[in-house]
């Protein structure tokens, strides 16, 4: 149980042990083999994954939401309101009550997944691009450049998420033309601005593992440039922990568009989002407490269910938990 | 039959995991007195490990089960003491040392806090006492410096130290039995001679029993006084140290002893035994050795051979040693 | 160990500099007018916005503005305030509260956290385990907000074992139920992170040694096991700090608690440029300085780590 393959001394068994290795089918290019063999036994392991399942038919009814949220709401309209109705609790008419203006909770909850899905889809990806840049970069080339990229980080990291994020949006107030795009897109910039530094961070190290592997080190032997050892060896090879970081991350920034929203920071009305609607409710939260409940229970789902995609992704991806 | 200080008896340890239930010792039984090293030899997954660590009792359970056997200390079964008992024996009177000392030694506290804690835990020692008992062991396992020593951390040491460690530490309160598991595997081969030197001496002076569980042959040859050869989960040939290498009457030993390099075995090929070990998860039928054995009858892959006497404290499970022993 | 603090010492004035310059050029130098509102309904007067202007040097390029900030700063003075008070003044009265406030969530977390994370590890698959890996896994997902409110009104309002609302001393016991909610989202994670390190350690071969050294089952987990498993969780507390500030702001604004956070918060909304650029720069100031400390204390904790 505790005997290693590789240290044997030169007595009898290790021809046994050789004889081992050379029975089984290990092409000799296995190293080369890896990445596509981890990413397809993850892939494998994901299916029969009962959390992955789960959180992927969750994001699968949240994306419709997105998309198409008039399949679910029957088409009405979030924006037709009877002040008459304001505040009554949830009926059958009304699964989830009426708002403050009488506003149907149901119908906009189903709308504000929008703005949240689409902050974080695209905070992450702004996080991803710009954080696994630049992590690339510093963890390739090492070095002063990694000294320069690394104290820039660092003096972004300094600055906390949503401290950084209330400042950024307190400088850009809304106008009064404001529409969903200008709002996602102001939300998104702050979020990604304070969020790359924990993607380079994650990507750094990786790619300096990657950097000294065998393989590595043979491209560039044959005279691979640089940009080709880049693009071909080392970030195929280095993206996992970025994609798992990544996907845990994008719940998070649906959790801070919210909160910023319900600081009256984030998205401005008339854009519906989970947080405006909690930020709404927050006066009346003993009158009618179901204005509050449902969009948090939908937020809190929709984070929940990236959470657990990325403990899904990261359990599949990590050889050491199989 | 005397009483033995240590007797396995007809052990059986299976393992169940998420694949299956693998199979991992089936009936072992070896014994060891006073002052008598016995070698374990196998390869990886025969067995000779567990076996030790069921004598610790340190395997873990789950996955691991003890299905049937008793293991003997001076008359009494470990496996059915109540374990405040058997944690009175367990380091104070049958100790182990590990094969790889860089992880057997937690990284965040002193060596000599380590040593020190045997006596603490076992002798109710003060601190101090036992830190100054730590710096005789390690002056007896002949460490430079031990005195500055004892407050440096398992890293700070070479492998050959550290594994000097381990066996200060396993042997500070005079423990009737050592089991070694492959002690000096992680270790380069002149250090190895160092260390297995070091071992025998302490034997001696203290008249222990060692257990000294290994693969490689060479390592066995000046050290046992007997040796038992295990293949999957089984003791396939169990003699004196010069009637195995004389006469081994199991194909799987006479395999390994071919396949050593000898002096003048210089320019010819060496041996190898042919095939794989196999999944304890699906043990061959029979004999677990028939697919690899080139004495393979039909009887080999329906029976199960028992074990039989070949000559004086000489057995072995084979049908056809005869044919074997003759060579 | 002298050599190493003094070196990260002085490593932090560059990050210092480099994070109050942004922070100072988000507040003063991004477009917006700064004295919207400073004057009732109706827009200031001209005399006023000139004193103004030549109070915080708004008519300088950005570089000098903030070259004039920072010498000012390094002479400890912080600043005026529209309002006329000095920003130390405001982030000193402010400062004891939210410093309470984080302690006892620490409290919590360390304690609570790590608790849960050791009885689950202990328990793996069992019930214990599953509960709290669920528990920890609802927690993370509700936003801090949310479970502020749900806090506040179970708590508070509906069962009323804590005041929903702090008074103006902040007592432990009113800030007991807001650091709670604060420590929330920590205290899930340190117990997830002590979990899976404690149940990988178990299995590590040190244990195992322990074990077979005789000692008790105790033992061998409170000593070797636990020890080595705090390791990352320190760590990680280090580094969970920054977002402990940033959650303050929320759980004070929910609880109407008078710390920095509010203070923030209500000098962003009324655009107290000054105050808002010290008080962050405090904040940030701190957080460096915990991340120095849990990096000195992650060397006493783990020989391995060496101070080059």
């Amino acid at each position: 149980m505790s005997d290693p393959n590789a240290s044997v001394s030169a007595a009898a068994p290790e021809t046994v042990e050789t004889e081992t290795y050379r029975g089984s089918s290990l092409p000799p290019e296995a190293s080369t083999e890896k990445p596509r063999s981890l990413w397809s036994d993850a892939w494998r392991e994901l299916r029969s994954s009962k959390i992955f399942i789960l959180s992927a038919i969750l994001i699968f009814f949240f994306l419709i939401m997105t998309f198409f949220p008039n399949l679910l709401t029957f088409g009405k309209d979030p924006y037709t309101c009877d002040l008459k109705l304001s505040r009554q609790g949830p009926s059958s008419t009304a699964w989830f009550g009426y708002d403050n203006n009488g506003c149907d909770v149901y119908t906009r909850t189903i709308y504000g997944a929008k703005a949240s899905i689409l902050v974080g889809v695209f905070a992450t990806a702004f996080a991803m691009l710009v954080g696994g840049f630049v992590g690339v970069i510093a963890g390739f080339f090492g070095g002063w450049v990694d000294s320069i990229l690394s104290r820039v980080t660092d003096i972004f990291f300094g600055i906390p998420l949503l401290l950084g994020g209330i400042l950024v949006l307190s400088s850009f107030p809304s106008t009064d033309n404001a529409n969903l795009y200008s709002e996602v897109g102001k939300v998104v910039l702050a979020l990604g601005i304070l969020g790359w530094t924990s993607m380079t961070r994650i990507m750094r190290s990786s790619v300096i593992q990657v950097r000294n592997a065998d393989f590595v080190i043979a491209a560039r032997a044959l005279g691979a440039t640089s940009g080709r050892i880049i693009r071909k060896h080392v970030v195929p090879n280095s993206l996992a922990p970025l994609i798992v970081v990544a996907t845990i991350s994008l719940g998070g920034y649906i959790g801070a568009e919210a909160t910023l929203s319900f600081l009256g920071l984030g998205l401005q009305p008339p854009v519906i989002s989970w947080g405006t609607m909690i930020n709404d409710a927050q006066p009346y939260i003993r009158v009618a407490p179901f204005m509050l409940f449902f969009p948090a229970i939908f937020l809190s789902v929709a984070v929940l269910s990236f959470i657990m995609l990325g403990d899904a992704v990261r359990e599949a991806l990590d050889p050491k938990l199989r | 039959m005397s009483e033995h200080l240590l007797d396995v008896d007809d052990l059986y340890v299976e393992f169940r995991t998420r694949d299956g239930v693998a199979e991992a010792i089936n009936g072992v039984s070896y014994t060891l007195d006073a002052g008598e090293t016995l070698a374990v030899l196998g390869e990886s997954g025969s067995g000779k490990s567990v076996t030790a660590q069921t004598i610790m009792g340190i395997l873990d359970m789950p996955p691991g089960f003890i299905t049937g056997g008793r293991i003997l200390y001076n008359g009494k079964d470990l496996l059915t003491m109540p374990e405040s008992e058997r944690q009175k024996i367990r380091g104070a009177e049958i100790a182990m040392i590990f094969q790889d000392s860089l992880s057997a030694l937690n990284p965040v506290f002193t060596v000599g806090d380590q040593i020190a804690e045997m006596f603490q835990v076992h002798r109710g020692m003060s601190k101090k006492e036992g830190m100054a008992k730590a710096v005789d062991l390690m002056e007896q396992v002949r460490i430079p410096g031990a005195k500055e020593r004892v407050k440096d951390y398992p890293h700070q040491f070479s492998g050959g130290m550290r594994q000097r460690i381990m066996i200060a530490m396993a042997i500070s309160l005079d423990p009737k039995v050592l089991i070694a598991d492959e002690p000096t595997t992680a270790l380069d081969v002149t250090v190895q001679a160092q260390i297995m030197d070091l071992l025998q001496d302490l034997q001696r002076e203290r008249n222990m029993g060692m257990i000294l569980i290994t693969h490689d042959l060479g390592v066995v040859a000046g050290v046992a006084d007997k040796i038992a050869v295990m293949y999957a989960g089984r003791i396939v040939e169990s003699a004196n140290v010069w009637d195995l290498y004389a006469k081994p009457a199991h194909p799987y030993t006479q395999g390994l002893l071919d396949s050593m390099p000898r002096v003048d075995s210089k320019g010819e090929e060496l041996y190898a035994i042919k095939g794989l070990p196999p999944s304890l998860l699906a043990l061959p039928p029979g004999c677990n050795f028939n697919p690899r054995c080139p004495h393979r009858r039909d009887k080999c892959v329906h029976e199960v051979p028992p074990t039989e006497e070949v000559a004086e404290d000489h057995t072995a499970a084979c049908f056809f040693w005869k044919e074997v022993a003759r060579g | 160990m002298g050599r190493y603090t003094i070196r990260r010492l002085l490593q932090m004035i560059p990050v210092v500099i480099g994070t109050t310059f942004i922070i100072y050029a988000m507040v003063w130098a991004l477009p917006g007018d700064p004295f919207v509102g400073k004057c009732g309904d109706r827009p200031c007067p001209a005399s006023y916005i000139a004193e103004m202007r030549a109070k915080f040097n708004l008519d300088d390029s950005l570089p000098v503005q903030y070259g004039k900030y920072l010498w000012n700063l390094l002479q400890g003075n912080f600043g005026e305030s529209f309002s006329g008070r000095t920003v130390w003044s405001e982030i000193a009265q402010a400062f004891p509260v939210t410093f309470r406030l984080a302690l006892i969530a620490i409290i919590i977390e360390i304690v609570i956290g790590i608790s849960a994370g050791v009885l689950a590890a202990l328990n793996r698959g069992g019930f214990w385990d599953n509960l709290i890996l669920v528990s920890t896994l609802i927690v993370i997902s509700i936003p801090v907000f949310v479970i502020g409110f749900l806090a506040q009104f179970t708590f508070g309002i509906k069962l009323a074992w804590f005041p929903p609302t702090v008074g103006p001393n902040a007592t432990i016991y009113e800030l007991i139920l807001p650091a709670f909610v604060l420590a929330s989202l920590s205290l899930a994670y340190v117990a997830r992170l002590m979990r899976g390190n404690l149940a990988e350690n178990l299995r590590a071969d040190y244990v195992r040694t322990a074990t077979s050294k005789g000692l008790s089952r105790r033992r061998v987990i409170g000593r070797h096991a636990v020890r080595n498993s705090l390791i990352p969780v320190v760590t990680f507390i280090g580094a969970d700090f920054g977002a402990l500030l940033g959650g303050a702001i929320v759980t004070e604004g929910i609880f109407n608690i008078r710390g920095i956070g509010g203070l923030l918060y209500l000098s962003i909304r009324t655009r107290e440029g000054a105050t808002v650029v010290g008080v962050v720069t405090v904040l940030v100031l701190v957080f460096l300085l915990v991340n120095l400390l849990v990096d000195i204390l992650y060397g006493a904790i783990d020989p391995r780590i060496r101070y080059e």
